[in-house]
């Protein structure tokens, strides 16, 4: 019977097709990806460049602070007849106690709060990151060995953690140590992100598509899953950043943190309550410079996730 | 359902010892002498400095002393203080008023946090959204340690509506503003992961179809978008207890409160390793149970979530 039947594979004849209908799928356009329609969809909205010249701003002033003042946040240049004088032409928010120009300590700060802040979220993305892919992507016994350890590091908080850690390291700190610090006791919560978006792509048509394919694990999962799980982790990123900033900012205040020779908001803050009573004045422009540099973060982040879900930018 | 809360439980004891030996190899396995620390310029004679070494297990390798530490805890004994309190003494007075700090701030963040929440969630791009979304914005962003000194100043001494401190025995009414400093971070979280879902959730198919079928507002707001919104708030205020036991480090600090928070800090500094390790320890329980707990009610609020096997 089947050797009867006739299969005969029918080509449409090029007439016949509708050259409007071919034209309709522009091929060699750009494909839209989860990144461009995200990027199209932050590009519109006002707030995304407000925080994008802030965060662009304070990157500056951290690099370079020398740009935005002549003065030295410490040393020679502060004269303690000078101290808690009220704001001078040239010295617009006044000195503190010690008589050193407040503007020029707000201004130096910028670097150690911004330092600590950029080093312990990318730490953390990394480190949380790989973890996170391969306990979610490998399962079995990695998985549950890994996912307990993340556990066991999420058990204790992660200022907590640092202020011990800090207190019995044998030498002094700086940023780098610190990030390092606040990057070990926070990479567990990067990492439960990561490996439940590697849990839920791994399943994905596409992946079998690529195992069909005899495409190799480690390729998939570089190539495909990892890629296509990275947006949860994005917006995580940019919230713990602020988070690393007051977490440093906390530490400094409760002189755990830098040294008190560093120059940093955190400290500043800390010794404005000293004054507080004296000098109120203080206090404010320490924790306005920490609050905008937080705030203009952790928009960005909000921005990041509404772009990211097509469900938000759809109620929009 | 049994079966799983067993299986969990389970779970917590490799977190539990792992978590334990962690913070006790941190405090105890860097350098330092800690009957130096105890002495200070003075130190004793060499026969009772061996003494005091064999007395507190440190002439024993790490790990047994933290096995022998460990041992200690089932049996109640948490060791002693250098000033010779027992642990648990100290324990006793510190985390009643913590608890106490806590409960007033989890209450004053899940209250207001979910009215306000709400309020704002169901009039989402009014006034009332946008007062609610800049207010939260501004809390999560100024540090708390900003917020309680400013608090202090106004109310304290400015004003003298408030004690600038808290007394020893720390009574309730002194303890809401720091409670109020305390759960402002969280309160901000609260709003707005409580604004954005009974947003989501009031948009969705079941709520037309409770209108449709004639139901009150109030009860359409109450049964079925506050309950499908509560999912997500009720993970974040378990796991917030976490944050609120450190938040308490620096609150308790401004404040002079006599708590977990205070004791911590004040241990960490002098270097009193047995306290630390205690408290930690106990803080890590609370912790791991809170977040059990808070994967317990999921299965009260969403129906669909059924823990069988």
């Amino acid at each position: 019977m089947p050797s009867s039947r006739h299969i005969e594979r029918y080509v449409a004849p090029l007439e016949e097709t509708p050259v409007a209908a071919v034209d309709a799928v522009d091929v060699s356009s750009k494909a839209s990806s989860i990144w461009g329609d995200a990027w199209k969809d932050m590009r519109g909205r006002w707030l995304t460049w407000v925080c994008l010249v802030l965060i662009a701003l304070i990157v500056v002033v951290s690099i370079v602070p020398q740009l935005f003042t002549h003065g030295d946040p410490s040393g020679a240049a502060c004269q303690l007849p000078q101290s808690l004088n009220p704001p001078t032409a040239g010295h617009i928010f006044g000195f503190d106690k010690l008589g050193c120009d407040v503007y020029t300590r707000i201004i130096y700060g910028a670097r150690s709060s911004v330092t600590v802040g950029l080093l312990a979220t990318i730490l953390t993305t990394i480190i949380g990151g790989i973890i996170g892919a391969i306990a979610g992507y490998y399962g079995g016994w990695l998985d549950a060995v890994v996912s307990r350890l993340g556990d066991i590091f999420f058990a204790i908080p992660s200022v907590l953690g640092a202020i011990v850690v800090s207190q019995v390291l044998p030498w002094k700190q700086n940023a780098f140590s610190l990030a390092i610090i606040l990057a070990v006791f926070g990479w567990p919560q990067v990492a439960r992100i990561m490996r439940g978006a590697v849990l839920t792509s791994k399943n994905a048509d596409y992946v079998t598509a690529s195992i069909a394919l005899g495409v190799s694990r480690g390729k998939i999962l570089l190539k495909h899953v990892v890629p296509n799980s990275l947006a949860p982790v994005i917006v995580i990123t940019t919230v713990s950043l602020g988070t690393f900033i007051v977490a440093e900012a906390t530490l400094s205040f409760l002189g755990v943190g830098l040294p008190s020779s560093a120059v940093s908001w955190g400290a500043d803050i800390s010794a404005a309550q000293q004054v507080i009573r004296v000098a109120p004045n203080l206090l404010f422009y320490p924790a306005a410079a920490l609050a905008i540099t937080v705030l203009s973060f952790l928009l960005l982040g909000d921005i990041v996730r509404d772009a990211l879900d097509p469900k938000a930018r759809a109620r929009r | 359902m049994l079966w799983y809360i067993g299986r969990r439980l389970l779970q917590l004891i490799p977190v539990f010892f792992g978590a334990t030996l962690l913070i006790y190899l941190m405090v105890f396995a860097l350098p330092g002498d800690p009957i130096a620390a105890l002495f200070g310029d003075h130190p004793p004679a060499p026969d009772v400095i061996e003494q005091i070494r064999h007395e507190y297990h440190l002439d024993q390798p790490i790990i047994v002393q933290y096995l022998l530490w460990i041992g200690g805890i089932f049996k109640g004994d948490f060791g002693t203080t250098f000033s010779g309190q027992t642990v648990t003494s100290v324990m006793a007075q510190a985390f009643p008023i913590t608890a106490r700090l806590a409960v007033l701030a989890l209450l004053f963040e899940g209250v207001i946090g979910i009215a306000v929440g709400l309020w704002a969630g169901l009039r989402k791009g009014k006034i009332v959204d946008s007062v609610a979304l800049v207010v939260s914005l501004l809390l999560i962003s100024v540090p708390t340690f900003v917020l309680g000194f400013v608090l202090q100043y106004l109310l304290g001494v400015k004003w003298h509506v408030a004690r600038t401190t808290v007394a020893p025995d720390a009574p309730w009414g002194q303890l809401i503003v720091p409670a109020i400093v305390l759960a402002s971070v969280s309160l901000a979280n609260i709003i707005r992961l409580t604004r954005a879902s009974v947003f989501e959730s009031s948009g969705a198919d079941f709520v037309r179809t409770a209108k449709a079928k004639g139901l009150k507002r109030g009860r359409v707001i109450r049964v079925h978008v506050l309950r499908n919104s509560l999912i997500p708030v009720v993970t974040y205020l378990g796991t917030d207890l976490g944050n609120l036991m450190v938040g308490a480090i620096v609150t308790e600090g401004i404040f002079n409160i006599h708590g977990v928070g205070g004791t911590v800090y004040q241990a960490v500094i002098k270097g009193e390793g047995p306290t630390v390790v205690s408290f930690v320890a106990v803080m890590v329980i609370i912790f791991m149970l809170a977040n059990l707990l808070v994967d317990l009610l999921y299965a009260v609020l969403d129906p669909r979530i059924r823990y069988a096997k």
